[in-house]
């Protein structure tokens, strides 16, 4: 009988507790975030030290002088240590300064240069409003397509389903895009087939012009997430909780909604949370196809151009963007897990 | 049973009831033919081997089959309705509120996303029996009648934050809370302690009466149905082998079969004193992190003897064992071996001090690599601690294939190849292979069938004598204790509570403890649970 006296604690106070507890869970959680991009900002400024050639070399044309290369280097502060370099530019990142850009700059001493900032926000802010119209569509949908094909599993449906999504998915999205294109923008005229958008579009036109880039994408991600949402379902279906809720009567639509579903979040949120980083990070294709000024294709170009403050930023936001939607994963695989969020 | 049948009574009744289920490819008969007849109130209790059927025929009587399996003749009527004809829908009204199922693992089957009082009216408030706050309040009822602490908030609690005792019990109310006709009690105290079986026997049988429902309780262990039924019914490979009231299957089993499980707990080995003490635990403290779970334990084990260590889940057992083996080096205290201390941890030790101990698991399945042979399961410790190769590792492999009672045909086997009574010989084999002079078995028959039980135990007692090996034997199970055993430890909560040679500690006086500990395990007489629960202050 003593177990039973420590099962049962009066439960006024567990509310708060539990609150504090999972506050405390989540910070931590925040502040390993902060770590891991303290981390990664190291790999990337090492990694694009070690790209080969010069930035100086590049601008200045293989005619330069060595004197006027070195100037130029000493201009930028690339002929500090790098550790130094490092710092510098992490210190002035934690202050919300992303730096200045190295193109635009002349050896003639004009400086044409514009901020990092000026350069990134706009096309980083273009990318998540794609991002966001492509997960509004594309989450609730694979959400829907995974429950249902789950609750009718190995039905002429569920076989449809699959066939279809694992067909978009199998396909280069570059293809996907052309295909998109050649239906919506050129056999029958209803989207455009370039997606050139400025800070001066309103948001109407803005949704007109991405609807075929943001279609693409969706038909990209679905597939992933919704096998995932069927998987995890089907997975818990063997569950003697569920042989119990269908010798209670539950029907099919009850198990699975009421008595899958809420066991089945982590493993689903894990997934979109996987999906819609893509969204932000991997859609350099989809842009190129459209001609959309997304934040992927800055970054290529800065690549390019070996402009390497704008190449550190991009690469600083697209791990801040892995790493802040894992965490959201993680805290909702937490408060959607009773053993967590209400310890014995 | 009333003699002149009156067909008024009759609640369930399955005809000739034939099952398949599909495995290996095809599809193997699980119930081939098999009658059975309940009256209102009445309470029949389904026994046999696992794997006699009695799972599957015991969902049958509900109209329902796992995947897997199906229905292929006969009939199952429930009050005048034929479940094999009705449909899905039709079923689903009956189930969780007409007929209810309690499960063998009560922290499986409920759904660790919800709080229990919400799964406990779920059925009926589903079905509209009453509205939905009169079903939690009387939730609370039957949470007081099943003697569950705190009955007013424990439905509050998730699944995961109440004993597994307790689970059960919960979830003997949520199959009450409909008030069926019929509940299906699936194994509903195999996975408990002894101390905790009584308790949610006592408190089953109370409700079940009260309400006058109808049962069929299913499990393997004889002295419990004898507790709860009116007649019991004995199962063999799907087939009935024999039914009768209660009382006269106790006393007078007519098939040779039903005998053969009677006789089983007969099994008792004269005790022997042992003066040449083979391993020493000394004042042994334990711990996993912050979390201590050995206090100050002392056991002396005499070489060529039994010890057993008996006592509930959590009382210490495993962790003993641990420490002996140097898995869990103790935080205080020392283990020596004949005589001479041996190194806390396990990487400190020779190999030659690895070879003189060795341990059989109670899960054999998960204690073999599934993908070696028999063979090379066998012959790892001959090559590693022995050094055998070639034709005198093969001639050692067969020799102890003999000991344990198989012969070499089993060498090319893979372990799920093997029935549980043969996996659990083959690890017998690879822990002799060492040639140990103690082996440490941790409840090596708990996961089996009761025939198969006195096999593997007679097995170990005969080669003790050939080998003079010595066993610290740890298990939950009294009538084991008794089968095999020398002395006893009785461990508690971390601590040993008593120790000394078999005949002192299974005799009177007890300490508190043992005496609950004896007490609570089930003896083959229908009145054993009344006269215990009547002797036990309330």
């Amino acid at each position: 009988m003593q177990s039973e006296k420590m099962a049962t604690r009066s439960s006024d106070h567990e509310g708060n507790a539990r609150l504090n507890a999972v506050l405390a869970t989540i910070l931590k959680r925040l502040g390993l975030g902060f770590a891991t991009l303290v981390v990664v900002s190291a790999i990337i400024f090492s990694s694009i030290s070690m790209l080969p050639g010069d930035f100086g070399q590049a601008v200045l044309g293989q005619s330069a002088t060595e004197e006027t290369v070195a100037a130029f280097r000493k201009e930028l502060g690339l002929d500090k240590p790098a550790v130094v370099r490092y710092f510098e530019w992490a210190g002035s990142v934690l202050q919300g300064d992303l730096g200045t850009s190295f193109s635009g700059r002349n050896a003639s001493g004009q400086d044409r240069s514009r901020q990092v900032s000026d350069l990134v926000m706009p096309r980083l802010w273009n990318t998540l409003f794609l991002a966001g119209v492509t997960a509004l569509i594309a989450v609730p949908l694979a959400l829907f397509l995974g429950l249902t094909t789950a609750l009718y599993r190995n039905s002429a449906y569920d076989r449809t389903v699959n066939a279809a999504t694992l067909t978009t998915i199998s396909t280069p999205e570059f293809f996907v895009a052309y295909i998109l294109i050649l239906f919506f923008a050129s056999l029958w005229p209803v989207f455009p087939s370039l997606a050139n958008v400025n800070a001066t579009t309103e948001l109407g036109e803005r949704l007109y012009r991405v609807a075929l880039p943001a279609l693409t994408l969706t038909l990209v991600i679905v597939a992933h997430m919704m096998r995932m949402t069927r998987a995890a379902i089907i997975n818990l279906l063997a569950s003697p909780y569920i042989e119990m809720a269908r010798l209670k009567g539950a029907s099919r639509s009850e198990i699975i909604l009421k008595h899958a579903l809420p066991n089945a979040w982590a493993p689903i949120a894990t997934v979109i949370a996987f999906n819609l980083a893509y969204l932000v990070v991997g859609v350099v294709v989809v842009e190129v196809v459209f001609v959309y000024p997304g934040i992927g294709q800055l970054m290529v170009d800065a690549v390019t151009s070996r402009d390497i403050p704008v190449v550190q930023a991009c690469a600083l936001i697209f791990a801040a963007t892995y790493i802040l939607l894992n965490l959201t994963a993680d805290i909702i695989g937490i408060v959607t897990n009773p053993r967590l969020l209400h310890p014995r | 049973m009333t003699i002149e049948p009156n067909r008024k009574d009759i609640l369930l009744e399955m005809r000739d009831v034939r099952i398949d289920g599909f495995s290996d490819e095809r599809w193997h008969k699980i119930i081939k033919g098999v009658d059975l007849t309940l009256r209102r109130g009445e309470i029949v209790g389904l026994i046999g081997e696992s794997g006699a059927g009695k799972s599957t025929l015991g969902k049958a009587a509900m109209g329902y089959t796992q995947p897997g399996c199906k229905l292929v003749g006969g009939s199952i009527l429930f009050d005048g309705i034929d479940l094999v004809k009705a449909s899905d829908a039709d079923k689903r009204k009956l189930w969780g509120t007409r007929i209810a199922y309690v499960a063998q693992s009560a922290a499986a089957s409920f759904n660790p996303a919800h709080r229990l009082i919400d799964q406990t009216v779920e059925a009926a408030t589903r079905r509209k029996i009453r509205p939905d706050a009169e079903s939690r309040a009387d939730a609370v009822e039957l949470f007081r009648a099943l003697q569950l602490p705190n009955p007013e908030t424990i439905g509050g609690r998730y699944p995961h934050q109440v004993s597994g005792g307790q689970l059960q019990r919960v979830m003997t109310a949520m199959a009450m809370s409909p008030r069926p006709d019929l509940i299906i009690f699936d194994e509903p105290t195999t996975a408990l302690d002894v101390t905790t079986q009584v308790e949610v026997l006592s408190a089953m049988r109370n409700i079940v009466e009260e309400f006058h429902t109808a049962a069929i309780y299913i499990t393997h262990d004889l002295a419990v149905v004898a507790q709860m039924a009116d007649f019991i019914k004995v199962l063999r490979f799907g087939e009935e082998v024999e039914e009768a009231p209660t009382r006269q299957m106790l006393t007078h089993p007519e098939k040779p079969y039903t005998k053969s499980l009677w006789s089983v707990r007969a099994l008792e080995k004269p005790e022997v004193k042992g003066e040449d003490i083979v391993l020493s635990i000394d004042h042994v403290d334990a711990a996993y992190g912050p979390l201590k779970v050995l206090h100050d334990v002392t056991i002396s084990i005499p070489r060529g003897r039994t010890v057993a260590v008996v006592g509930e889940s959590g009382s210490g057992k495993s962790t003993t064992a641990r420490v002996i083996t140097g898995l869990l080096p103790p935080t205080a205290g020392a283990v020596s071996f004949n005589g001479k201390p041996l190194p806390a941890a396990l990487k400190d030790r020779s190999k030659d001090q690895l070879q003189r101990i060795q341990m059989i698991y109670q899960r054999a399945d998960t204690a073999m690599n599934p993908r070696q042979t028999v063979y090379e399961i066998i012959a790892r410790p001959l090559e590693f601690y022995l050094g055998l190769k070639g034709k005198a590792q093969e001639a050692r492999v067969i020799d102890l294939l003999k000991m344990i009672e198989l012969d070499e045909s089993f060498m090319d086997r893979l372990p799920s190849e093997l029935s549980g009574g043969q996996k659990q010989r083959i690890c017998i084999a690879r822990a002799l292979a060492a040639n140990p002079d103690v082996i440490i078995c941790d409840e090596v028959t708990s996961a089996l069938d009761q025939i198969v039980q006195e096999g593997i135990l007679k097995l170990l007692l005969r080669l003790q004598k050939e080998f003079n090996i010595t066993y610290l034997f740890i298990t939950h199970d009294i009538a084991t204790v008794k089968a095999i055993s020398d002395e006893i430890v009785v461990m508690y909560r971390g601590k040993v509570v008593e120790q000394g040679l078999k005949s002192e500690i299974l005799a009177p006086p007890f300490p508190d403890y043992t005496q609950l500990l004896l007490s609570s395990v089930p003896e083959m007489d229908p009145d054993w649970l009344t006269n215990l629960l009547a002797a036990r202050p309330a």
